[in-house]
This record gives structure tokens, C-alpha cells and sequence, in this order.
């Protein structure tokens, strides 16, 4: 198949980007997204062009490292998909493809379709994670987790930090990544003792990034591992509940 | 690589050391309290309709029951005291509502930042009641302004006479234009509540998927009964169904 490409071309940060068009000709219906773009890149090679840009690791949907904007829908027209799960069976000859790096003044484009998710690593440093020190490996049930909050962690550690939430707010809002790392670590026994101190640093590292959720819930439909706004709203009880709590112990002092 | 820095130049903490203002000023605050006073009015313009429905019961009905909202708990206060409470409340749910939506709105802007995406974002959660919630709420904001003139004061109704309520609604609603203000009011209203009905859980962190489900219905139950039940004053009226009384 032969489809047309109007890709987002820009060669550093601080330059001015804008699209440019290339023909990507003879694709098999079976090539991924990626490898699409990889053949292209072979041909822009050729040519003595610079390949387009992107990120991309696992190619198996697991790692987060990819994603990007396809004719206006994050990670592609495939709903629970990453980027690089997208197959080009997706399209049809002759089509023409819009692809977009994810747009948010916290995420500044460092090349084509690369962006700088810095912000994200900067919410976990604030307290996604656990510090308690676990020796060694201890019995796999000496710690008991309940079923539920098994299953509802699990579910929201399903999160692979990819943006797509962020790239489909009409809000560049970023609740639905940091309410399913808050949930993922929250709602277990190891992370309960710092549950209060972290929702609050996580929320307010945040909040100076990023705008607020006005309950669209795009993200959850953009999200390619469909993690629930269920999480946002479970954020909203839990920041309630830190402040508080928080605030109580102050005067313990 | 040159690390810019791109923190939203917002002043978020206020001096307060109490832990309500940190809170009340963060994002996640704002919501609550658009949420709780969203709660307040959604409570408020349900009692509402429900006492627009007395004009089915009469002029004698309607009239009798606007006196007893003057009367409210008189003679332990002072006449009209209650309502003017309620009234206060009211403004202060308004302004509180306005205030955080404006405020959260503008901190958007500032997070999306001025590039667009080329190709048209195809969404699939936005719909109308929740993309039009800002404009929406202008002509509700408009809406409330006209008709605490018409209703209230009498400011934009020439035949109004205080405390004759029945015959006021008929002589304001009589002129078609006002009818048809009236019953757009409504509709917009209504999607403001399909979105804020369902939305107020959200924000609150009271959403759950056991009933999840259970919250859009309720969202949608809320709209359809405010909209029908408002809206058939001005309708019954223009078809004549009231007569003025005395």
C-alpha cells in the first residue's frame, strides 16, 4: 500500500518546526506503525535527508517510551493501543497520515516527534515510591494484600507513563497518570504508611505543570493500557484526605 | 540541551497555615469547591422547579406559597430574614461556582500553551453538554440576571405587581420572546446539568464502577426533570393555559 505522510519536522528545541510531506511507497498491510516509519527513514536516508525522529523501545506496548499523534487521535485510531501496536491494516491505500508530537507547554518538543516528558519523572521523584527497606526477598505472602486492592493496584500500575492522557486533554492535564500512580501505590499495605505525604507532593508536583481535569475523559479513552477515571476521582478523595491528615499532624509537633 | 523551565507561573499557595488554604487554592481544590457549590445549586434549582409546579395548583396556590418563603420561620426572625440568608447563600454559591471555573480555565490556557494540533482532534468523550459548560454557563449567568429582573423586581416586566406572582409569571411569560428566552435558558441548563450532575461525583472522589453507570442516569434524570418541569410554564402559558386572576 501507498500512503502519504505529512509529518511534524523540527530539528532542536528552540528552532521552529512545520510539516513536511513524503511518499511511503510499496508498505505492507502487516508493518506496524514504526516499522512504517522505519522504511521511510531508510528511504529519507537514501535521499541524504534526515530521518524523522521518534521514540520508540519495546515495540511489544510495554514500555511507554512511544507515542504519537495520528490524523488527530493519540497513539492512532486503535482504542488500547500503543503507537507501536498500530498496524498499517489500520489504513488504506492511498490514505494521507498527520502524525504529531504530544502538544503541552510541560512538554516541550526536542526533535520531530520527540518530547521532553521530564514532568512525568519529576511527579514519581516527588513520591512515587516506597522507601521503606524491604531486605531481602521476603515470603511472597508474609505481607497480605487484600483481593480487591490487588486487583485495583494492579490495575492502575498498568499505567506505562506514555502522555497519550496529557496529549488528549483539551486541558494538557496530567490526573489520569498521576491519580494511577498514586492509586497503584496507595492502595497497597508497602505504601500505605507514606500514602498522605505522597498524594500531596505527587499532586502539587503536578499541579505546577499541568492544567486540571474538567471530566471529559478523553485520556481514559486515549489511554493504550484503558486505565479508568476512576483513579482521577480516587486522586481528588485521597488529596482531601492528605491535606487533613497533613495538617493534623502539624500540630504534633 | 538547554533545560527550560516550564512551571506554570501561578501563585498556588497562599500564606495561609492552615490546611484549607493550600488546599482551596490547588486544582484539585477548585474542583471540590465548584463541586460542592455546583451540589448547592443543583439542590436549589430542584426546590425551585418543584415550587414552579404550585402555579398548576392556581393563583391562590402560587401566591400563598410566595408568602411563606417571606415568612420563613417569622416571627423567630425577622420577616423576610430566611430568604434573605438563602439569598445571600445563593450569591455567595454563584460567585464561589464563577470564580473557580474562571480561575481553572485560565490555568488551562496556560498548561496547553498556544500550538494546536494540525489534524482535527477526533475525541471520543467530548460531547456537547461538556464542551459548552463555560458558554453554557454565561447564558445560565445571563439567564439568572433576567430573570431576577423580571420575576423578582419587576425591573423588565410593566405589569408587575409585588406578590401577585401568578398573574406576573402569565403578563411576563404572555410576550413570545421572553417565552422562548426562557425555554432556551432551559435547555442550556439542562446540558449544564447532564455534564454537572454526572461530573459533581467525579470531582468529590465519589465515583466507583458499582455504580457508575447509576450516575449518568441520575445525571440525566436531574436535566430531563428540571427542563421539562421549567419549561412548561412559559409553553402552557403561550397555548393559554393560565388565566389572570383577580
Amino acid at each position: 500500500m501507498n500512503i502519504t505522510l505529512r509529518v511534524w519536522r523540527q530539528a532542536g528545541p528552540d528552532v521552529e518546526g512545520g510539516f513536511e510531506t513524503y511518499e511511503a511507497k510499496d508498505i505492507s498491510p502487516e508493518a506496524s506503525f514504526f516499522e512504517m516509519l522505519d522504511e521511510v527513514n531508510e528511504m529519507l536516508n537514501d535521499e541524504g535527508v534526515e530521518p524523522i525522529a521518534f521514540d520508540s523501545d519495546c515495540r511489544e506496548g510495554i514500555c511507554g517510551t512511544c507515542g504519537v499523534m495520528v490524523d488527530g487521535h493519540p497513539h492512532g485510531p486503535q482504542s488500547a493501543t500503543a503507537s507501536c501496536q498500530l498496524h498499517m491494516r489500520k489504513f488504506s491505500d492511498g490514505d494521507t497520515i498527520t502524525i504529531e508530537p504530544w502538544r503541552a507547554v510541560a512538554f516541550p518538543v526536542l526533535r520531530d516527534l520527540i518530547v521532553d516528558r521530564q514532568p512525568f519523572d519529576e511527579i514519581i521523584q516527588a513520591g512515587g515510591f516506597i522507601s521503606a527497606n524491604i531486605g531481602a526477598a521476603p515470603d511472597s505472602n508474609i505481607i497480605l494484600v487484600p483481593k480487591p486492592a490487588a486487583e485495583s493496584s494492579m490495575d492502575a500500575a498498568s499505567c506505562i507513563g506514555c502522555a497519550a492522557c496529557v496529549a488528549a486533554c483539551p486541558n494538557s492535564a496530567a490526573n489520569l497518570f498521576t491519580g494511577a500512580k498514586i492509586a497503584h501505590l496507595n492502595l497497597l499495605p508497602q505504601g500505605s504508611p507514606e500514602r498522605y505525604h505522597r498524594t500531596v507532593a505527587m499532586v502539587e508536583t503536578m499541579e505546577s505543570f499541568f492544567g486540571s481535569c474538567t471530566n471529559f475523559g478523553e485520556c481514559e479513552m486515549a489511554c493504550p493500557k484503558s486505565i479508568s477515571i476512576d483513579v482521577i476521582a480516587w486522586m481528588n478523595r485521597d488529596y482531601v484526605a492528605a491535606q487533613w491528615k497533613n495538617f493534623r499532624k502539624q500540630g504534633q509537633q | 540541551m538547554t533545560t527550560k523551565t516550564r512551571r506554570l507561573e501561578v501563585n498556588r499557595r497562599s500564606g495561609w497555615r492552615s490546611w484549607l488554604g493550600p488546599f482551596f487554592t490547588s486544582d484539585i481544590g477548585m474542583k471540590w469547591m465548584m463541586a460542592l457549590t455546583g451540589a448547592g445549586l443543583l439542590a436549589y434549582v430542584l426546590v425551585h422547579m418543584i415550587g414552579n409546579m404550585k402555579i398548576y395548583l392556581g393563583a391562590e396556590d402560587l401566591d400563598h406559597y410566595a408568602e411563606a418563603l417571606k415568612t420563613l420561620l417569622y416571627p423567630i426572625v425577622p420577616e423576610t430574614g430566611v430568604l434573605w440568608l438563602f439569598r445571600f447563600g445563593l450569591l455567595a454559591m454563584f460567585g464561589v461556582h464563577i470564580w473557580s471555573a474562571a480561575v481553572l480555565t485560565l490555568r488551562n490556557r496556560a498548561a496547553r500553551g498556544k500550538i494546536r494540533y494540525e489534524a482535527k482532534r477526533q475525541y471520543s468523550a467530548v460531547n456537547y453538554a461538556n464542551r459548552t459548560m463555560r458558554w453554557g454557563g454565561v447564558i445560565i449567568l445571563l439567564f439568572v440576571i433576567f430573570h431576577i429582573g423580571d420575576l423578582t423586581t419587576g425591573t423588565f416586566n410593566s405589569e408587575f405587581v409585588s406578590g401577585s406572582v401568578y398573574n406576573n409569571v402569565i403578563y411576563s411569560f404572555e410576550r413570545w420572546y421572553v417565552a422562548l428566552f426562557y425555554v432556551a435558558a432551559q435547555i442550556a441548563l439542562a446540558f449544564h446539568i447532564y455534564h454537572g450532575a454526572w461530573s459533581v461525583f467525579q470531582s468529590l472522589g465519589l465515583s466507583n464502577p458499582r455504580y457508575n453507570d447509576w450516575r449518568r442516569w441520575f445525571a440525566v434524570a436531574f436535566a430531563l426533570a428540571i427542563l421539562i418541569g421549567n419549561s412548561s410554564i412559559p409553553i402552557a402559558v403561550q397555548f393559554g393555559l393560565f388565566t389572570v386572576s383577580g
